[in-house]
């Protein structure tokens, strides 16, 4: 797999970072304080989390005053997304799957 | 809108196979067969039905747009926002059959990633554990 996806599937499989990035594509821009109302962590470890998914490019911050704004970068996903290659392997997987039955079936 | 965005895209699968045209059309069209290869659905082989294909990640919502028994089946597929069509040719060979599907449609402004926003990013990110835990 290349290493972008590497990185991609690395940051978004710890649930308490994909849970806030998931907030931020749901609901729009956040500030840390917010992230943290509904994270059930503590502000640092927001922060730390939120360090991980800019560095991953997921969000992007901006910060206002005395705040930062944190919101979801979803063109980072792209990679993943790519859909005539995830379709192409969905397919050829359901070819090898129908080649199975045809050898099951009964003339 | 630019020129892009117009574009369509597809994906294209084709297999040599070792029965003949009949026996595959049978698993491309009896929904008891086609769970077995593909997802629980409501087919029905007739022109214009509307049928769903249901994964353990969502529906796919089809309708059948032509059949020509034994030589060429096509019906939309929708899902996730995307609208595609996806066509079957079965051409016979002297060892069996050509079997050739064509997914088409996509277009590059179209894709999971803004889509999956509108439809649910939860289920999907509900399955990157099961791909993560896979590709380790």
């Amino acid at each position: 797999m290349p290493n972008v996806h590497n990185m991609l599937f690395r940051t978004l499989a710890d649930p308490t970072r994909r849970a806030i990035f998931e907030r931020l594509c749901r609901d729009g821009e956040q500030t840390v304080g917010a992230l943290t109302a509904q994270a059930g962590v503590s502000q640092p470890a927001v922060s730390k989390h939120l360090g991980v998914l800019r560095q991953a490019g997921l969000v992007r911050d901006r910060h206002e005053g005395r705040q930062t704004h944190y919101s979801a970068q979803l063109g980072a996903l792209a990679p993943l997304v790519d859909w005539t290659s995830q379709m192409a392997g969905f397919w050829q997987g359901r070819f090898n799957d129908l080649e199975d039955l045809l050898k099951r079936m009964d003339q | 809108m630019n020129e892009l965005a117009t574009q369509t895209r597809s994906v294209i699968v084709e297999r040599d196979i070792a029965f003949p045209p009949e026996k595959i059309w049978r698993a491309l069209t009896q929904p008891h067969l086609i769970e077995e290869w593909l997802m629980k659905n409501d087919f029905k082989p007739v022109v214009d039905h509307r049928f769903n294909l249901r994964g353990d990640w969502g529906a796919v919502d089809c309708q059948v747009l032509t059949i020509e028994p034994n030589k060429t089946l096509s019906y939309t597929w929708g899902a996730m926002g995307l609208e595609s069509v996806v066509t079957w040719t079965l051409t016979p060979t002297r060892t069996g059959t050509h079997l050739r599907m064509v997914q088409s449609g996509f277009r590059p402004d179209q894709t999971q990633a803004y889509q999956g926003a509108k439809f649910g990013w939860q289920k999907f990110f509900a399955n990157l554990e099961q791909v993560v835990a896979r590709a380790e």
